[in-house]
């Protein structure tokens, strides 16, 4: 083009103008962002956040300490021992796991016989101090029983695809 | 011989094998569940189904097939997959699906076999079969709805152990192995059933939940706890040892490990010493190495050699003890003992103190006389040893002593030394039957030496042995069954008095101003002078801590590698598992320190060292792992004095399940004490 076709260009501000178009769509179309912590995206059933510990429905702990969890775990986060509880039954003395090496694989989740430990919908489970992070079996049957509504319908959701 | 071809590999095996055994020399594996190379066949789990051409076309049992010449096996073709895959259909029909909570879990026979053969899912909609646990005792907990029926368990215990209390009642699907009226499992081998049972019908109670066998670090080592010197696995987790398994050794334990050997574990956490004490005012006080130390050089500062002591307790590995033994000298003292029962055990030559048939030769005997022992109580699988060579036939066994079920038949000349006479004499029945045998042996208990006539019966012992022809070039038949792990050991290095020295005896009662123990807890403390200076060097606060001054903490059997010999004269190495705990010490460490400290340091830096020093001193130390039948070519003996008193002869070991400080401080051992011998004490009364 010549250059008096360019400077014409440039004083009806062309490009500028291009670029507040787009500015405008894009102001009329709906917003990907969100106004987290008010605004939170769906989760799948498979979201894999913070660790619980089951119960039954009769109160029951779920954990039979069979260990596969322990096992299975590539991060090695996962500390269990066992011993026979007054009834005779194979139960945990001590669940713990390391939320820092955690790598949220949920492995652990694939390797229980009886769906005790899962991973939760919860992601918002930062905290002050390291130490905290250490997981101990009474926070992890805490977490069971404050989401125990949501992790069965999770379950429920997933179970046609097990 | 025949030979036979397996899967294509030719392979040549005695008449009268079975096929199994065949394919276990051409190294080919077949699943099995009933079958065990030392159990009799039974034949009922139907696992072990192979193919064998030109015969009738189905699959037949190897483990009950015997071979013939030119047979050819298939054991791995589409019949026997399928046939197999059959057989665990129908073994996991009523086998529940709790592998998570079965202890056996990660070790299971049936679990990985049905990795190999079993079906993805079951077509087996009815109710599987359900049935009440059994109450065994304090060591083997029953979950009977897992037993396959494979009765090994019943094999063994009526078998190797000789003690028939396990049998099944009812058939077919309602068939229960049990105890018919529920009852402890009277077997000191009864841990073994644990190991024999394929699947986790059979656990170990005191094991139970408490670990995976994935989770566990395997050390080899060498069991202390009675003086045949099992070969163990420690398994451990961390810092602690979870569980002691016996390891195959054909010559000295086969696989099988008494029950104390295998559950004193629990002991090994209790009642430990891990910091130093010192006695102030009459009371011990915690204290640091430094002044332990400094405690231990002043009162020995100035002190003549001869008034010094030590004695080395039943569990001392061979480094330690030599290690206390060269401060001694370094010293100047001779005063040195391990014979803390006060055996008259000779020290003079080898072959008066070792068990000199070796354990492997009891089954070439062909008579035993037995004085003054209970070998089911002191070594409870060297009486499987002697009990499998009764089972085989004619086998004559006669007992000198107190009367005990041996789980074998025998004749009881007598209880006291008197007996012996009417041997010598040939007065009694017994001797013809000595005199006819290839191959006789003695076994003379500490029992018989531990008494003031102890050096009267060694020799009067011996004389039989030779009366009786049982001294040639090719046999051996003296022997002596020790009770203490560290004892032959301990008289290879000759830590016993030397020119001058004095025995425990004169030790005791203010014999000596200072007085070292070497774990040494078997005999009474309190004829200790009472202005003895007891140092106390050991794992467990037991007899010997309490009566101490200062108490060095030392290291138990699995958190030091340690040389120990057994009865026999086998030079055995274990290596440590876990770590001592606290401020403990391996023990050789802890002389080598305080000897610098007093000024006489020994010249060993490191465990090599120290170990060619110990080969130095007795060369026995340095053939690991052999053990060489002595001729018995000198027939003169042991040097007697005076004769036999008339005193009845007991066992040295009344209660099987509390030897040493480590089971004394056991749970499981009191709690088999509580099962089995109230029992025993009530049907006395």
């Amino acid at each position: 083009m010549s250059r008096l076709g360019n400077t014409a260009a440039g004083l009806m501000l062309n490009e500028i103008r291009a670029g507040l178009w787009l500015t405008l769509r894009y102001f009329f179309k709906p917003k990907a962002t969100l106004n987290y912590p008010y605004e939170k995206n769906p989760i799948s059933p498979r979201f894999k956040g913070e660790h619980a510990l089951r119960r039954y429905p009769n109160g029951e702990e779920r954990c039979i300490a069979c260990k596969l969890c322990e096992a299975v775990c590539p991060a090695q986060a996962i500390t269990i021992e066992a011993e026979p509880r007054d009834d005779g039954s194979r139960r945990t003395t001590r669940y713990d796991i390391d939320m820092t090496k955690c790598i949220y694989c949920g492995l652990c989740e694939e390797a229980c016989p009886v769906d005790a430990i899962v991973e939760g919908p919860n992601f918002e489970f930062a905290t002050e101090t390291r130490e905290e992070l250490m997981y101990d079996k009474e926070k992890l049957l805490a977490n069971g029983d404050r989401w125990e509504p949501e992790l069965a319908k999770r379950l429920e959701l997933d179970a046609p695809y097990r | 011989m025949a030979k036979l071809t397996i899967d294509g590999i030719e392979v040549e095996v005695p008449n009268g094998s079975t096929v199994i055994q065949a394919a276990e020399a051409a190294g080919v594996e077949i699943p099995r569940f009933c079958y065990h190379e030392r159990l009799s066949v039974a034949g009922n789990c139907r696992m072990c189904l192979v193919e064998i051409e030109k015969m009738p076309p189905k699959p037949v049992a190897s483990c009950g097939m015997p071979v013939s010449e030119g047979m050819v096996v298939h054991t791995d073709s589409e019949m026997v997959r399928r046939g197999r895959r059959g057989v665990m259909e129908f073994l996991l029909i009523n086998h529940p699906l709790d592998c998570p909570i079965c202890d056996q879990g990660g070790e299971c026979d049936l679990q990985d076999e049905a990795v190999g053969y079993g079906r993805d899912h079951s077509r087996y909609d009815e109710n599987k079969r359900a049935v009440g646990n059994k109450d065994w005792g304090p060591i083997v907990k029953t979950v009977m709805t897992r037993c396959i029926h494979c009765t090994r368990c019943i094999r063994f215990s009526a078998e190797i152990a000789g003690v028939p209390e396990l049998g099944a009642v009812y058939r077919g699907e309602s068939m229960e192995v049990g105890t018919y009226v529920d009852k402890p499992l009277s077997s000191e081998l009864s841990g073994n059933l644990i190991d024999l049972c394929p699947v986790g019908a059979l656990t170990a109670k005191p094991y139970a939940f408490t670990a995976r066998t994935w989770e566990l670090r395997k050390t080899d080592s060498i069991d202390v706890l009675d003086a045949l010197g099992a070969n163990i696995r420690v398994d451990a987790r961390g810092a602690e040892v979870l569980r002691i398994l016996p390891r195959r050794n054909d010559e000295v334990n086969e696989e099988w490990l008494g029950d104390k050997s295998r559950f004193s574990v629990d002991g090994l956490k209790r009642r430990r010493l891990d910091k130093p004490w010192i006695r102030k005012s009459g009371k011990l006080q915690p204290a640091s190495w430094e002044e332990a130390f400094a405690a231990i050089a002043d009162r020995l500062k100035g002190m003549p050699g001869e008034r010094i002591g030590a004695i080395a307790g039943d569990l001392c590995d061979a480094e330690s003890m030599l290690a206390l033994k060269d401060m001694m000298s370094a010293l100047g003292s001779a005063n040195i003992d391990c014979r803390q029962d006060g055996a008259a055990l000779d020290a003079s030559r080898r072959e008066f103190y070792l068990f000199n048939t070796t354990i492997a030769g009891i089954e070439e005997a062909d008579a035993l006389l037995i004085i003054g022992a209970n070998p089911r109580r002191e070594s409870p699988v060297l009486n499987a040893r002697i009990r499998k060579r009764w089972v085989a036939g004619g086998f004559p066994v006669a007992l000198i002593g107190e009367h005990a079920d041996l789980t074998y038949d025998f004749e009881h000349i007598g209880n006291g030394p008197a007996a012996l006479q009417s041997l010598a004499d040939g007065s009694h029945g017994f001797a013809e039957a000595l005199k006819s045998a290839k191959n006789p042996m003695i076994i003379i208990g500490q029992g018989a030496l531990a008494r003031p006539d102890g050096a009267a019966m060694l020799a009067a012992a011996w004389a039989l042995a030779v009366q009786f022809g049982m001294l040639n070039a090719d046999w051996h038949g003296f022997n002596v069954l020790h009770t203490a792990a560290s004892r032959v050991a301990a008289l290879d290095l000759g830590f016993v008095p030397g020119a001058g020295g004095k025995d425990i005896a004169a030790m005791l009662g203010g014999g000596v101003d200072a007085l070292w123990l070497l774990g040494a807890d078997e005999f009474d403390t309190a004829k200790i002078g009472a202005e003895t200076f007891v140092i106390y060097q050991g794992h467990h606060g037991d007899a010997g801590a309490s009566r101490a001054d200062v108490i060095l903490p030392g290291a138990a059997y699995t958190e030091k590698p340690g040389t120990y010999t057994n009865m026999e004269g086998r030079v055995q190495q274990g290596f440590m598992a876990v770590s001592p705990p606290g401020d403990a010490r391996e023990d050789w460490r802890i002389l080598r320190a305080i000897s610098a400290y007093i000024g006489h340091a020994l010249p060993y830096d490191n465990f090599v060292e120290l170990r060619a020093r110990l080969a130095q001193v007795n060369p026995v130390f340095a053939a690991v792992e052999q053990v060489r039948r002595l001729a018995g070519t000198d027939a003169s003996g042991p040097v007697a004095q005076g004769a036999p008193g008339d005193a009845a002869l007991v066992s040295a070991v009344q209660n099987y399940y509390q030897t040493d400080p480590i089971s004394r401080a056991s749970p499981t051992m009191a709690a088999c004490v509580a099962a089995h011998y109230t029992v025993v004490a009530e049907a006395a009364e």
